[in-house]
């Protein structure tokens, strides 16, 4: 079979998902509360902290507009950590694929579910600091419910892009290259916290093109209870972003491991 | 009846460097094989293809009546594999290795849980269920990766250096439930470099040397094929001197290792009688065994 054939998907990735549900589930606390307590300190401390210099920020508070932020960089976090590190220690550290390789499941059911689970880290943690977002009463619209499956779709694109940095690593120091040079970067420039119309346009065609701004893009509006415009075209670019990772990290896993 | 596992002319390189070089291989059903050689003889690769985990470059391979890596998939079902490290996951209990394991074979929990005790017992690791795996001991570890192994109930079983890193108790252990195994009629696949494991388990041994088979037979075949009977060992620090002086006389064969003379003989006699003679030289006289054979086929330098 060659390395760029079609992925081969099925649903023997589910017991792999089960798996790392069942190693979750023993650390579900302190993972919580990691989920939680960065995005939510970022959140107040500047939404506080900042929100009472700025009269408001695109028609809302400061702190309104910083949650629908907060939120898609918290759920970007979750799923790179997830796809990179995690998913790092258990091609590589603990063997865990090179166990799962040796019954009938595939390596295309084991990459699946690397994405599959770093979606569902995505999912959690997304829905957490919204659950925060809706007890301080930044948002009340009932459109805010869509985020949730929003997380799911960022998560997904996350992953499958991270894993593509998974594919290539020697090891771990190697993911400093990723955090700093594509993380941290979609991070300040995608509008997180303030609107890309405020840089100047280069800089504005360059956060067009990344996946955080379209996800930024749906967000806001969904928090403030509207129908984002270009809905189709901000989802269109997350799933394209999903299914061409995905299929590169593949390919690249693919040829990693035939040796 | 056809074999189990069999290979025709299997073929592989990395890098230009061919790892496995035209190898047959014709594995019977019960048979417990095992493939002998030294640190990068292709070992390792020609498991990984006979699995279906690589594609040869050329050549074919059977598994269970099935073309693999074609049809790897669904011979897999009914295998059960070894590996050379410990990929246990760290994370879960005994019994929790176990049950998720067995899902990747598609068994629902409760038939994965109604074999769990048995498989326990098989690993001598009842007492055990719900330690986690980072407090178990070397030889815990590698029985429960044994009984992994067999959570689908496999016909065969690949073992890559199942004993390695072991201390005495817990290879003699290993041994005796793979001496089970196949008198439960199952189908052994091992590879190791250790000559005593592989002449008390192994009906069929094949050596493999630079990717390619360089003899087979049972054992004893192996030692009468390529060896004289017995070996008189020869230490002192003039042994070197008094083997380019005698030993070719006495000795069929001889090789010198360091302050030893190992010589090979069809009668011993009238060398140790001559021995015997010579205070300043100790000896050893043993029968021929594997290692004779295993360091006369592949060569006493170090591989590395």
């Amino acid at each position: 079979m060659s390395i760029f054939a079609f992925p081969k998907l099925s649903l023997r990735f589910l017991p792999i998902w089960r798996r790392h549900w069942l190693v979750w589930k023993k650390i579900a606390a302190p993972s919580i509360l990691g989920h939680l307590a960065d995005p939510v300190i970022y959140m107040l401390g500047l939404g506080y902290g900042l929100g009472s210099l700025l009269p408001e920020m695109g028609g809302m508070s400061y702190m309104a507009f910083l949650a629908a932020g907060t939120v898609c960089y918290s759920t970007m976090n979750s799923a790179s950590f997830e796809a990179l590190y995690s998913g790092f220690a258990r091609m590589h550290e603990q063997r865990t694929w090179e166990a799962i390789l040796n019954t009938p499941v595939g390596l295309d059911d084991v990459v699946l579910s690397e994405i599959l689970w770093a979606a569902t880290k995505s999912l959690m943690s997304g829905t957490a600091v919204l659950v925060v977002i809706w007890v301080l009463g930044l948002s009340h619209s009932l459109m805010s419910l869509w985020m949730i499956p929003l997380a799911l779709l960022i998560g997904l694109a996350f992953a499958s892009i991270g894993l593509i940095m998974t594919a290539l690593a020697p090891a771990y120091d190697f993911f400093m290259y990723y955090f700093t040079l594509v993380i941290t970067p979609m991070m300040l420039l995608c509008g997180v916290f303030f609107p890309v119309t405020q840089l100047p346009e280069s800089m504005q065609l360059v956060a067009s093109l990344l996946p955080l701004t379209h996800a930024i893009d749906l967000a806001r509006p969904l928090m403030n209870g509207e129908i984002p415009p270009q809905t189709l075209l901000h989802v269109g670019v997350l799933l394209a972003y999903t299914l061409v990772a995905f299929y590169v990290s593949l390919v690249l896993f693919r040829r990693r491991l035939s040796r | 009846m056809n074999p189990v596992i069999q290979a025709i002319g299997l073929q592989k390189s990395y890098g230009g460097h061919r790892v496995v070089d035209g190898l047959d291989l014709s594995i019977r059903k019960g048979e417990c094989f095992g493939l002998l050689g030294p640190n990068g003889a292709g070992k390792t690769t020609t498991l990984r293809m006979l699995l279906g985990l690589i594609a040869p470059d050329a050549g074919s391979a059977m598994l269970l009546d099935l073309p693999v890596p074609q049809a790897a998939r669904e011979a897999r079902i009914r295998v059960g594999v070894v590996p050379q490290m410990d990929n246990l996951d760290p994370d879960f209990t005994v019994a929790e290795n176990l049950l998720v394991y067995g899902r990747y074979f598609g068994m629902k929990d409760a038939e994965i849980e109604a074999r769990i005790p048995s498989l326990l017992e098989f690993a001598s690791l009842t007492n055990k269920r719900d330690a986690k795996v980072p407090t178990l001991s070397g030889g815990m570890k590698r029985r429960l990766t044994l009984a992994r192994a067999l959570v689908n109930d496999p016909d065969v079983i690949f073992l890559d250096e199942p004993t390695t890193g072991l201390d005495p108790q817990a290879r003699h252990l290993i041994w005796q439930r793979l001496r089970a195994l196949t008198q439960q009629g199952k189908t052994l696949l091992l590879t190791t470099h250790f000559m005593d494991e592989a002449e008390r388990l192994c009906h069929r041994l094949a050596v493999m040397d630079n990717g390619k088979l360089i003899s087979q037979g049972s054992p004893r075949e192996l030692i009468e094929q390529n060896i004289e009977p017995q070996v008189v060992e020869v230490f002192g620090e003039t042994s070197g001197q008094w083997a380019s002086e005698h030993a070719a006389h006495y000795a069929q064969r001889f090789e010198v290792s360091g302050e030893s003379v190992f010589c090979y003989v069809r009668d011993a006699q009238p060398l140790i009688a001559h021995l015997q003679a010579q205070s300043e030289l100790r000896y050893l006289h043993r029968p021929a065994n594997l290692e004779d054979v295993f360091l006369k086929l592949t060569g006493r330098e170090m591989r590395e």
